[in-house]
């Protein structure tokens, strides 16, 4: 485990509409690190991610970056959000999609150029989609799209990879793709973040986990908490069967 | 063709131009309805701009009238941000109250101000060349069309220097935020454009016309296109034909040509909405249909595929066994035997050795459901083409 912390949260407190969906939040996750964050629906693990990205406006509470707030290391974060948050139909193709990673680093105004599109394609290729590069984003099927967001979190080139139920909807293929490509990226040393619902996989994917449930409950090493106590304190009921190791 | 005539086509081309970008953005944020909101709401705004400027195409006008149009996209938010109601009901709270303001400035001050109600409806294209602006005494043509080209202009530039910026806010609100374009910024950006583009529109088109100028076009670009710049290119091209389309026909008919123009563009939309090669009803219908005949077809197939022995593929068998009606057997049948993939012989139906492949490759796809199993088949059947 490397010394460096990649992100902290500091006393985090979100709300909606005055109601708190995560409470004094407490957390942080070394460099290097694939985490998943579990915990039952309504949790807040999406709420959690969003505000770490400044995406929802936190009541109270502070958030780091390798020690820097988060619009002074937006280029070192990447972001996958749910694949149902947007709609599919929009009038745009697979490449474009993926070119979108590259917004960032342009900055406003500037247009990608025959950099960006280049990058944009191997990122494709990595997820292999390249040669459904031109195919409307309707047209694919919801593994692929999974993979086309990927590939638009991999154009970003970033540090930390955030990634809200990547495995969501998608054939056991494209689950068995996505993993084998964050085990990847975190052994080239970058953190990753990822929102996962099934805790039956959880050892097998992950090194580092996090159980939420409104509160933080525990966070650590996979090998160290992943156990029946905190499912339960996590789920509010027993969980013994699933984790018989 | 007249001087007058030439220039109320130019102007009725350039506010549909005009609409129609904005009207793209609006179109794919489902936010259709934000533009019949901020196009009643104006009322007063242009009125009171009216007692202060004195002139209805003074920019100043336009500016304070817009104002009036992006406050009602607040007000509606923030009563929509109470929970307590919902965001088409807060949309048709806000927008005949302002409109109802605006009603009542105008009967209350009917004497000193050229507005009538009709024309805010409708608007009054034909009167557009009257209104002519003068600089140094020299005669430049008529003002709204010099207002409309200003709006357009800035909306044009505005549109290619934020096109990125747009799109992704557009498609993918969250990613837009996390990259550090502000989405709060872009919809109010979007907001202001289509409130000023609206106010330099409604003198021509009037209140309700206006709304249909920004819409339809886009509704209609979007059943034709899977490209957001052509859907922008074929939005300003559906507009400019409807605005010079409807003048004609409202000449033809001697009847009101923001009417007309908007009648075109219903008729455009219709046809599109039946005829569009993928995106159209009947072509959607007819994707059913053959979804339908090939879902029969594989169930066919399968059947024979699992039944070796002769008496569960003799013909009038299968027809009693698969329980469908002679109609669809018969259509079922001769599918299967146009595209060589069964043999009939005396009354037995055999598979041949494409058939059996095909059948094996679909029943590949349906246990494990995997889209690598039907990349190659999807070309020649609908059924897989999601």
């Amino acid at each position: 485990m490397n010394e460096k912390l990649a992100i902290s949260v500091d006393d985090l407190t979100v709300a909606y509409n005055y109601k708190p969906v995560l409470w004094d939040i407490d957390l942080e996750v070394p460099e290097g690190v694939l985490m998943a964050i579990v915990g039952p629906n309504g949790a807040g693990k999406s709420t959690l991610i969003k505000s770490i990205l400044g995406i929802i406006k936190p009541i109270a509470g502070s958030i780091s970056i390798f020690g820097k707030p988060y619009d002074k290391q937006r280029k070192l974060v990447a972001y996958v959000p749910q694949k149902g948050s947007v709609d599919w139909d929009f009038p745009t193709t697979a490449l474009d999609v993926v070119l979108m990673g590259t917004y960032g680093s342009l900055g406003w105004i500037k247009r990608p150029g025959q950099k960006e599109k280049k990058a944009a394609l191997e990122a494709l290729e990595k997820v292999g989609m390249l040669s459904f590069k031109s195919r409307q984003i309707s047209q694919l099927s919801g593994g692929q799209q999974q993979r086309i967001f990927l590939a638009r979190a991999l154009v970003q080139n970033a540090s930390i990879y955030f990634m809200d139920e990547p495995f969501q909807g998608v054939d056991a293929t494209t689950e068995i793709a996505i993993i084998n490509i964050l085990k990847e990226l975190r052994k080239a040393g970058k953190t990753l973040v990822v929102v996962h619902h099934d805790l039956q996989t959880v050892p097998e994917y992950f090194d580092w986990v996090t159980f939420l449930n409104v509160k933080k409950i525990a966070t650590g090493p996979v090998k160290d908490i992943f156990n029946d106590d905190n499912l339960t304190k996590t789920y509010g009921i027993n969980y013994k069967v699933a984790v018989n190791k | 063709m007249s001087n007058p005539q030439l220039e109320i086509q130019l102007i009725a081309a350039i506010v549909a131009v005009a609409c129609a970008i904005p009207g793209v953005f609006l179109v794919l944020r489902k936010m259709a309805l934000i533009s019949d909101a901020i196009s009643h709401s104006i009322l007063p705004g242009i009125v009171i701009g009216f007692f202060i400027t004195q002139d209805l195409n003074s920019p100043l006008l336009i500016l304070f009238a817009a104002l009036t149009g992006v406050i009602t996209v607040i007000l509606v938010e923030v009563i929509q941000k109470t929970g307590l109601v919902k965001e088409d009901t807060a949309i048709g709270l806000v927008f005949p109250t302002m409109f109802s303001i605006g009603v009542i400035l105008i009967a209350k001050n009917a004497n000193d101000i050229h507005l009538d109600v009709d024309a805010v409806l409708l608007g009054e294209l034909a009167f557009a060349p009257f209104d002519r602006m003068f600089i140094s005494g020299m005669d430049m043509g008529p003002k709204s069309l010099w207002v409309m080209g200003g709006v357009l202009l800035v909306s044009i530039t505005l549109l290619i220097l934020f096109f990125k910026e747009l799109k992704v806010s557009t498609f993918d609100v969250g990613l837009s935020s996390a990259l550090g374009f502000s989405p709060v910024v872009l919809h109010y950006g979007l907001m202001s454009v289509s409130s000023v583009t609206i106010v330099g529109a409604f003198d021509a088109v009037g209140a309700i016309l206006v709304v249909a100028l920004m819409i339809a076009p886009a509704a209609t670009a979007y059943l034709l296109t899977n490209d957001l710049k052509r859907m922008l290119v074929l939005s300003v091209v559906f507009g400019v034909f409807s605005a010079i389309a409807g003048y004609w026909l409202a000449h033809l008919l001697d009847a009101s040509i923001s009417g007309s123009m908007t009648t075109v563009l219903g008729i455009v939309f219709l046809l599109v909405y039946l005829f569009a090669p993928k995106k159209g009803l009947i072509s959607v219908l007819y994707r059913q249909k053959q979804q339908r005949t090939e879902v029969s077809l594989i169930t066919f197939l399968l059947h024979l595929n699992n039944h070796t022995e002769k008496s569960e593929r003799h013909i009038n068998h299968l027809q009693e066994h698969i329980n469908w009606q002679k109609v669809r057997s018969k259509s079922v049948v001769d599918l299967a035997l146009k595209n060589n993939m069964i043999t009939i012989d005396n009354h037995i139906v055999s598979l041949t050795e494409k058939g059996k492949e095909f059948t094996g490759k679909a029943l590949d796809y349906i246990l494990t459901n995997r889209d690598d199993k039907i990349e190659n088949i999807k070309d020649d059947f609908f059924l897989f083409r999601g």
